[in-house]
């Protein structure tokens, strides 16, 4: 069971509620393309945040593996254009795609397993850009440059997949049940074996744990929660391309997942809002051209001024104003 | 495949090694000293590149500074990125030395805004610098034929560069210095030397390594927009395959992934891409800190 204080529960009833209810508050643009952008983008940034806090790994290729998912799915597509060869329908394309990224997440685990810290940042980052660029010069399976296109995903209840009811809450269920996922798998003996390898791997080592093992499987469990955002962000985008799974989509994942605080799953969640606001607005305030310029300095600011993100200054605002319990410590176990 | 052609690939492959051991010499010199990752060094090309075409394009349109413009471009190239890198390293990375990841987050957030900046100063047209009328034009080698002489020419920058650091860090006080940093930044500290000075002089070196990279990379080929990425990858593909912080370990890394691109090109063009990170991950499962890094204490 996930281990949470009644209070926790309590408080994330209330969010989950309150996200239910989200439709009848907000406009369709709004629902789809801030919230319903965040969630499916903040699974991504989800799955780094996972490796980053509970193992320690900060991995730039989860990016790439969501990528490998949502070619997957493209290519299986029954309506994409250009028709793969295996046409397939969404009911098997999707598991199939999510399979595709849990094998890819423990084939980079498996390459960066001797590495750690920033050796870990820079061979995942090569290989991310090394899969961009390679889906990018293919054409037979790939489609080089331009893509697969018209990846509009599956009906549901006989309505199509756009339809920003359906997308949205589609997004949200799926969130949700990968964030209590992440919950509670750091709760169980392999995930608590995982931060105990973040925390010093040679100790682990000695007390008996296969710590190559356990590094590959958290990174294939990492593939399987990318791979559902993948999935999700091509039905978003209806196609894929080369170029949003390049370099700056890696880097714009690692921003929300650093803006939101890798200190907890949710500031992955709270980064993909923010990143999906600025990206939005952001043309309002200095014009659209400079967008980059104006994330650089936010990421840059959070970094200089509070690496453990939004959510870490939250918990300061929070202790300093004398709100937190006393005991709190002992309860979540998870700080650091 | 004939002689000649087998000869041309190499040939290619080689200059183009040369311009990535340039290049990715800074990147490896900065992590050796430092264990900076500069996640912004791509940045720093483009700026070399970008800033020396500013300087001299005006200078090859005017009638009287025309032959010196080339030269008076690289100085300005690696000027400009020698002093972002030190505006960087003392600025922002200098204080949080000892936190790699930070450091590596801070290298993104600049490079990003970097890029933007020289899209908004620069624009985005692509633009090639031309070199004097002694490196222009082919020249005749033997077997090969007829070969641009600036290609050529790269090869001996490149070894010049190589046969300088190594001089620079066997040979000098400050190679001195810098290496017993590499070994024991505190011990270093201990003895009287003022390390932030020396990391400060150092990043300023790597930069404009990356500057002089730009410089001569844009008068290879044109330059354009979004090679601040090929070359910050390139220069992790080669030090992470070569071996961190070392001249020798870059020089091979450098050798590998050119002569594997180019060759890779013509053997199976379309998985040319593929062809380098086989190499690299191969490199890593057998030797995780690359052929020639050493093991980190």
């Amino acid at each position: 069971m996930i281990v949470m204080s009644t209070r926790r529960w309590v408080l994330t009833g209330i969010g989950i509620a309150f996200l239910m209810t989200l439709p009848l508050l907000l406009p369709n643009f709004w629902l789809v393309n801030i919230f319903g952008r965040a969630l499916v983008y903040g699974i991504v940034a989800l799955s780094l945040t996972f490796l980053a806090h509970y193992g320690g790994f900060v991995s730039l290729a989860q990016t790439m593996i969501a990528g490998v998912a949502g070619y997957s799915v493209a290519m299986m597509a029954p309506t994409a254009i250009p028709l793969g060869d295996v046409a397939l329908p969404y009911a098997l394309a999707i598991p199939l795609a999510v399979l595709a990224a849990s094998f890819a997440g423990a084939v980079v685990g498996l390459i960066a397993v001797n590495t750690r810290e920033i050796y870990l940042l820079m061979i995942t980052l090569a290989l991310a850009v090394g899969f961009s660029l390679f889906a990018q010069s293919n054409i037979t399976w790939f489609n080089g440059y331009e893509g697969i296109r018209n990846v509009v995903g599956p009906e549901i209840f006989g309505r199509p997949f756009r339809t920003p009811l359906v997308f949205y809450y589609t997004a949200l269920i799926v969130a949700v049940l990968l964030y209590l996922l992440v919950l509670y798998v750091v709760r169980t003996p392999f995930g608590l074996v995982l931060q105990a390898i973040r925390d010093s791997d040679r100790r682990t080592a000695a007390i008996g744990f296969h710590v190559g093992l356990h590094r590959v499987a958290s990174f294939a469990l990492a593939g399987f929660i990318a791979g559902w955002g993948g999935v999700l962000i091509t039905f978003y985008n209806i196609g894929i391309t080369p170029s949003s799974i390049g370099l700056w989509a890696t880097v714009g994942v690692l921003i929300m997942a650093v803006i939101g605080g890798l200190g907890h799953p949710l500031g992955a969640f709270i980064g993909a809002l923010i990143f999906a606001m600025m990206d939005t607005f952001a043309s309002s305030i200095i014009g659209h051209d400079r967008f980059n310029t104006l994330i650089g300095l936010v990421f840059l600011a959070i970094v200089l001024l509070s690496p453990d993100g939004v959510w870490g200054m939250g918990g300061r605002l929070v202790a300093a104003l004398g709100w937190r319990r006393r005991n709190k410590t002992a309860v979540s176990g998870d700080t650091r | 495949m004939s002689l000649q052609f087998i000869l041309t690939v190499t040939l290619n492959g080689l200059t183009l090694a040369s311009l990535y051991f340039i290049v990715a010499c800074g990147f490896s010199l900065i992590f050796g000293l430092m264990r900076t990752v500069n996640m912004a060094h791509g940045s720093l090309y483009m700026v070399g590149a970008y800033v020396g075409f500013a300087v001299y394009d005006p200078l090859y349109a005017s009638s009287a500074w025309a032959s010196q413009a080339w030269l008076i471009g690289i100085v300005a190239g690696i000027g400009a990125a020698a002093l972002v890198g030190l505006i960087m390293q003392v600025a922002f990375l200098g204080w949080m030395q000892g936190q790699e990841l930070r450091q590596a987050l801070v290298t993104i957030g600049l490079s990003i805004i970097i890029a933007d900046q020289i899209l908004a100063t620069f624009g985005g047209n692509p633009f090639r610098f031309f070199a004097p009328d002694m490196l222009f034009g082919p020249v005749e080698v033997p077997i090969i034929g007829r070969y641009p002489v600036f290609r050529l020419f790269q090869v001996i920058l490149a070894i010049a560069v190589g046969v300088g650091l190594w001089l620079l860090l066997n040979k000098t006080k400050l190679g001195i210095i810098v290496r017993a940093g590499v070994d024991d930044r505190q011990m270093l500290a201990a003895c009287g030397i003022n390390v932030p000075l020396v990391a400060a002089t150092v990043f300023a070196l790597g930069a404009g390594l990356a500057g002089f990279g730009g410089v001569i990379g844009a008068t290879a080929q044109p330059m354009s927009l979004g090679v601040d990425v090929r070359f910050l990858l390139m220069s992790l593909v080669v030090v992470i395959v070569g071996g961190m912080g070392s001249i020798g370990g870059t020089a091979l890394g450098a050798l590998l992934i050119g002569l594997a691109e180019q060759w890779g090109q013509v053997l199976f063009p379309t998985y040319s891409v593929i062809l380098t990170f086989v190499i690299m991950a191969t490199v890593l499962a057998v030797w995780p800190q690359g052929l020639l890094g050493r093991k980190p204490t």
